[in-house]
Parts: structure tokens; C-alpha cells; sequence
């Protein structure tokens, strides 16, 4: 078992001729990952990384099945590149894009809220099932396959996370990076939620960061559902107020989305909360021992 | 991207919601010839002078004042350019005023009692929508209004796929309180205010207050604006309102180079890939019994250059008693960075404070010996646990 993507997914990358598609998509099939074709507007019917490329995702779910697409589309283009994934039947969309204009995710969000597909990001590194298929920018060999699940709204921190739990004698099932935007497909809770639901995983990891709700409220589902232990950090103690650090979405606006405050409500609901994080890997190992 | 208040307000007017009219001016001279020209236009005999700078609580610190001829209009014109607006949204430091807006007297008495509002758009992170907060108390702190009188804030969502529809429009102007003429002219102005905010790809339009003046007229007294930066790619008329001199120096410089920078007031400088890292990094410092000088987020494709441009700008900072660099190679290669910081030392000369690297992830081992073969002194860690240490270490 694995959550969103395993050697069976049928992968395809919106945006596949451009530059950062190329890169990424070679690392990915690099990886093992299942990677049927691409799509590129007015390339339909040629071949990039010996596979083919199609004019629509609507062409690439008819000729190829696919059921999974990464998107590496522009800004501008980021959120029509989702609706038309979502339109095409495409069940799992997992959109990497930084820089999406909010009022275009407003209505993408719409969109895809009425359709049955599940989307991660925009603005994050993508999706990892260790050792089957690794659907997104991150590091391959930091994520060995193993028992612990990660849901976090950063990149590199994820990778720190992966890479401490591995260092811990522990292993990753799936990694969720669900981004940094303020307006994204998969809430934290949501995440957290298909991974309790996940036989394999044992244990989960947690990351969030100020700004929002996301964590109180993936907090407070945890705390009547949870089967599983959970260690939470939350990045941005020191961060001031008003302030957007780096992500569109990390910023203080009241009193609710310090980091202070999200920790405070994790702890109460029962997660394993570590103040630094470089205890995220030892924790985990300590709540499963 | 935040606006002063007269451009909030020319692009509020440019949708069609009535505004305080105004002029804005850099000098004096030029202040008082504004006056003239808005009586001119509006037939005002008193005039405002308001403070233009990138901060509210203006008001309270003495930024706005009355002036009830030309002589008085030079006077506060004088003392309100050059004055530093000081309060908890300028941050220490302060803000310098160096534009004042001259506006219309809307306050004036007539067939009815004037009344203000509260009116603000913005994105309601929880649903993904879009929603209208409002009140009947105007000229306050909203916040202040939300937590001592919740039932007097009103929230209105659009609907992702319609918009704005003509009973919210009602439903918000009878909320209000509001009949005959002032009504039919708030549900304009709400309309106004709405296709501003669409159509400029706003995050947020406030109006605090929002008047209805004597003579049952809408207006918008006060108007703050934030863009949303992701946008202006289609916006070029907006995206040349942006006031650098609003904003700090530093970051301004920093983000040309391609860095994501926060000048913080701390003695630990910090290089991080990614911005929550860097976030953590932040806080680990903190932990370890130092204070973060800075967020720098160096980029998904740091190279050489950016390496030391950010190395030159956190030593610029006189505070920074040691500097953490803290890379988790994914896609960005670890020998790169490590490329980037040998050649920043090969510029720069010797770094004077305590520098320690940690490097971690794709080509940490080349990273490590780059640096090991460049004669630069650091204090190389590889867990990020070993960082926090070091930290303490070269602070105590």
C-alpha cells in the first residue's frame, strides 16, 4: 500500500518540453517512476525523452490512461493547466508551480472542488512513495522506503525531515509536500488523514509553519482519530509579525497563526511536538520505540 | 506590493466608487498650490493634510491634520514632510514621511448626519473565496470591533463562480443600516470596490473609513491596496505605483539579486535553500541561545553570484557575530553552493566572524572538500543538531 502515487500510477507531465519539465521528468523516470508521456500544446504526435508528447491531457488520458499528471507550467498558464487536467478525468494532479496568481486559484480551486481529483500544491516539491515512484523535484535517495509517513507545506525542510527519520534506523512510506501557497488542493489534515488511513505507515511527521489554520485543524481531527503517533514541528518561532517569509502563504496575522499558538494546540491534542527541528528524526524513533 | 493611500484611491475612482479627493505633493510649496487647485476643482475652503507612507495608525501619530486655510496647509504640510511615523506596523526604525496627500473636506454639515463605515475584500484562506468584511463602526481598529462587538462585523463570500451578485450587494447596504439615496450609492460602491479588486488582482482594498457624507453621498475616506506580487506580470501600470523607498534598502537589493531576504534584528546571519528551512534554521538558532540577524532564502538555483551577494549583505550587518549556513542539497547541488561561498571568501577577503557550514544532501562530499582545499576557516557540521551546537559553541 502506498497514499496518491505507487509503480502503478500512470504519470504524465503537463509542461513536458520546457526546460524545467525536461529536467525533472528525467530525474523522475530516472527514479523508476511510471512516466507514460507529456503534454505540450502544438507538439502533439512527437516524442521527448522517448515518450510521447500530446496536445491535451484529454489525448494523453485517451491514447495513454493516464490518471496522474505533474505540472511544470508557467505562472500564467499554472491554473488553466489544472482545470484542464481535472476536466480530462486526471484523478491525482500534482501542480509544482510557484507563483500562481491567487484570484486564478480561486477559480481553479472551484473547479477542481467539483470534480472527482485529488490536488496537491501548487507551490510545493511534489510527491514521493519511497522506492516506487517519485512524482516531484525532491531528492530521490534521501526518502528510503520505510514505515513513516511526511506531511509538509515546505520542500528542503522535508527533505531534512526524510533524510533525519532515515538517520533514526526509521524509513518513508509517502511524502506529501502540500506547499506553501495560501490557496492549495490538499489541507494538511487531509494529508495526515490519507496516511492514518495507510496500513503501511506507522508513524507520521507533520510540518507546518506560521500562517493559517492548517495544523490547528489537522490537530484537532487528529485527536479523535488518530491510530497512529504523529510528530509535529512548526517552522517560523522567530518569524515577525506581518511578514511574509519566503512562502505566499507564511505570514502572522493574528494571534492564531504564530507559531507559538499552532504548537500549542498540536501538543494539547496529543502530537509529538519538538521545538527544534533537529529533533524530528529522534522523536519519531522515541514515541514508536 | 502595498500602494499609498492616494494611489488606492485614483485606482478605487478609476472603477467609479467616489472618493476624498485629493492632490499629492513632495514639498511644501508644492503642498499649498495643490490646496488651491482642489478648491478650484471641489470647492473645499478647508483642506486635510495626510501623510503618505506605507503604515496605518498615521492619524494617532500625528501624520493627518486639519487645515482651515492656505497658511495653515503650509504650516502642517511642514510639519508632516520630514516627520517619522513610529508605531508598531513601521516597526522601530520608523517611517520617514516624504509625500502628504492634500484632500477635500468631506466632513461638512449638511441635511443629514454624516456616518462612517468599515468596508474590506480579501481572500478568506479556510474556503478559498473571496469575502467582504464590513461594519457599521467606521474609523476604528477592525480588530478592536471584532473583539469587543463581534455581532457589529459582517462577512459577505462571493462565489467562486459567479461573483458578486446584485442582493449581496443590498443585503450589505441594509446591514449597514442605510435607505433612500446613501443606499442605492453604497451598493455602487461596493460594486466598485469588488471590480477593483478583481480586476487588479488585489490580495486586499480597505476602506476605513468608507463616509456617508451630509449630503447622502459614499465616499472613501481612507484606502489601502496590497497587490498580490504573482499578478503583475499583468499589470504593468500597477507594478510602476511600487515605492521602493517604502521599503528597506537592504531587501530591495537583495531581492534584484534574486534572494529572498528579511533584515531581522538578531547577531546569527543565515544562508538556507527553501523558505521554511530557512524558517527552522531561524528558530534553531534562537535555541541554541543566539538571535536570527535574518531570513535569507537563497533560491532553488543558488549559484556563485547570489552566494556572495548574500554573503555581503549579512556582513554588512555590524550585529552578526557568527553566520550559519545551512544547505540541504536536493536539486541544488551542495558542491555549488560550496563553489559559491570559496569564491565569495576569494572576494571578500577574510570573513570576520565565525562561519559554519553545514552542507548536506547531493555532492556534499565535493562540497566538503572544496571548501576543506580553499583555506577558508569554518567549522563544517553535518547533522543539523551538530549546527545548533556550533552555534552555542562560537556565541559562548
Amino acid at each position: 500500500m502506498s497514499v496518491l502515487v505507487n509503480k502503478n500510477s500512470r504519470i504524465i507531465v503537463q509542461g513536458f518540453t520546457g526546460k524545467e519539465g525536461t529536467f525533472h521528468a528525467e530525474q523522475m523516470i530516472a527514479y523508476g517512476t511510471n512516466v507514460v508521456g507529456g503534454v505540450t500544446p502544438g507538439k502533439g504526435g512527437t516524442k521527448h525523452l522517448d515518450r510521447p508528447v500530446f496536445n491535451t491531457v484529454a489525448d494523453a488520458v485517451k491514447e495513454v490512461g493516464a490518471d496522474t499528471s505533474i505540472i511544470f507550467v508557467p505562472p500564467a498558464f499554472a491554473a488553466d493547466a489544472i482545470m484542464e487536467a481535472a476536466d480530462a478525468g486526471i484523478k491525482v494532479i500534482i501542480t509544482i508551480t510557484e507563483g500562481i496568481p491567487v484570484q486564478d486559484m480561486v477559480k481553479a480551486k472551484a473547479f477542481i472542488d467539483q470534480r472527482d481529483v485529488r490536488m496537491i500544491g501548487p507551490n510545493c516539491p511534489g510527491v514521493i512513495t519511497a522506492d516506487e515512484a517519485k512524482v516531484g523535484i525532491m531528492p530521490g535517495f534521501v526518502f528510503k522506503k520505510g514505515n513513516i509517513g511526511i506531511v509538509s507545506k515546505s520542500g528542503t525542510l522535508t527533505y531534512e525531515a526524510a533524510d533525519q527519520v532515515v538517520k533514526a534506523g526509521l524509513g518513508i512510506t509517502t511524502a506529501i509536500g502540500i506547499g506553501g501557497d495560501p490557496i492549495i488542493g490538499t489541507t494538511t489534515k487531509e494529508a495526515v488523514e490519507l496516511l492514518m488511513n495507510d496500513p503501511e505507515t506507522e508513524g507520521i511527521v507533520m510540518i507546518g509553519e506560521i500562517g493559517g489554520n492548517l495544523e490547528a485543524d489537522a490537530a484537532r481531527w487528529i485527536k479523535d482519530n488518530a491510530t497512529k503517533p504523529v510528530v509535529g514541528f512548526i517552522a517560523g518561532q522567530t518569524a515577525p509579525e506581518g511578514r511574509t517569509m519566503g512562502h505566499a502563504g507564511a505570514i502572522v496575522g493574528g494571534a492564531d497563526d504564530t507559531a507559538a499558538a499552532k504548537m500549542k494546540i498540536m501538543a494539547e491534542c496529543g502530537i509529538h511536538v519538538v521545538e527544534s527541528p533537529a529533533d524530528i528524526g529522534e522523536m519519531m524513533a522515541k514515541v514508536l520505540a | 506590493m502595498n500602494l499609498h493611500e492616494y494611489q488606492a484611491k485614483e485606482l478605487m475612482k478609476s472603477f467609479g466608487a467616489k472618493i476624498q479627493e485629493g492632490i499629492m505633493a513632495e514639498s511644501v510649496d508644492a503642498a499649498v498650490e495643490a490646496a488651491k487647485k482642489l478648491t478650484a476643482d471641489t470647492g473645499t475652503s478647508w483642506h486635510v493634510v495626510k501623510a503618505q507612507v506605507h503604515a496605518g495608525g498615521r492619524g494617532k501619530a500625528g501624520g493627518v491634520k486639519l487645515a482651515k486655510n492656505l497658511d495653515e496647509v503650509r504650516e502642517k504640510a511642514g510639519e508632516i514632510l520630514g516627520m517619522t511615523i513610529t508605531n508598531r506596523q513601521t516597526g522601530p526604525k520608523g517611517k520617514l514621511v516624504r509625500k502628504v496627500l492634500i484632500a477635500q473636506d468631506v466632513y461638512y454639515p449638511g441635511e443629514s448626519e454624516t456616518k462612517e463605515f468599515y468596508i474590506s475584500i480579501l481572500l478568506d484562506r479556510n474556503t478559498g473565496r473571496n469575502v467582504f468584511i464590513y461594519s457599521t463602526e467606521g474609523g476604528m481598529d477592525i480588530e478592536e470591533v471584532a473583539e469587543s462587538t463581534p455581532h457589529l462585523v459582517h462577512k459577505e463570500f462571493i462565489d467562486p463562480h459567479l461573483g458578486l451578485q446584485g442582493y449581496q450587494l443590498r443585503k450589505m447596504a441594509f446591514n449597514l443600516g442605510l435607505s433612500g439615496a446613501a443606499f442605492k450609492d453604497m451598493t455602487k460602491f461596493i460594486q466598485a470596490i469588488y471590480n477593483t479588486y478583481i480586476k487588479s488582482d488585489c490580495s486586499m482594498v480597505e476602506i476605513n473609513p468608507c463616509l456617508k457624507t451630509s449630503d447622502n453621498q459614499i465616499i472613501a475616506v481612507d484606502g489601502k491596496i496590497s497587490l498580490d506580487g504573482n499578478s503583475l506580470f499583468r499589470h504593468k501600470d500597477l507594478a510602476e505605483m511600487r515605492d521602493v523607498m517604502e521599503e528597506d534598502p537592504t531587501e530591495v537589493e537583495a531581492g534584484e539579486a534574486g534572494l529572498n531576504y528579511v533584515q531581522l534584528d538578531g547577531n546569527v546571519g543565515c544562508m538556507v535553500n527553501g523558505a521554511g528551512l530557512a524558517m527552522a534554521t531561524m528558530d534553531m538558532i534562537k535555541l541554541s541561545g543566539g538571535e536570527p540577524a535574518n531570513f535569507l532564502d537563497v533560491g532553488g538555483t543558488a549559484d556563485a553570484e547570489r552566494v556572495e551577494k548574500a554573503f555581503r549583505i549579512i556582513l554588512r550587518d555590524e550585529k552578526v557575530k557568527a553566520i550559519l549556513v545551512n544547505i540541504f542539497g536536493g536539486i541544488v547541488r551542495c558542491d555549488r553552493v560550496a563553489q559559491g561561498i570559496v569564491d565569495a571568501y576569494n572576494s571578500i577577503g577574510e570573513i570576520p566572524v565565525p562561519l559554519i557550514v553545514r552542507l548536506q544532501g547531493t555532492n556534499a562530499k565535493e562540497a566538503k572538500e572544496l571548501i576543506d582545499k580553499s583555506g577558508l576557516k569554518v567549522t563544517p557540521v553535518i547533522l543539523l543538531k551538530e549546527a545548533a551546537e556550533a552555534v552555542n559553541k562560537v556565541l559562548a
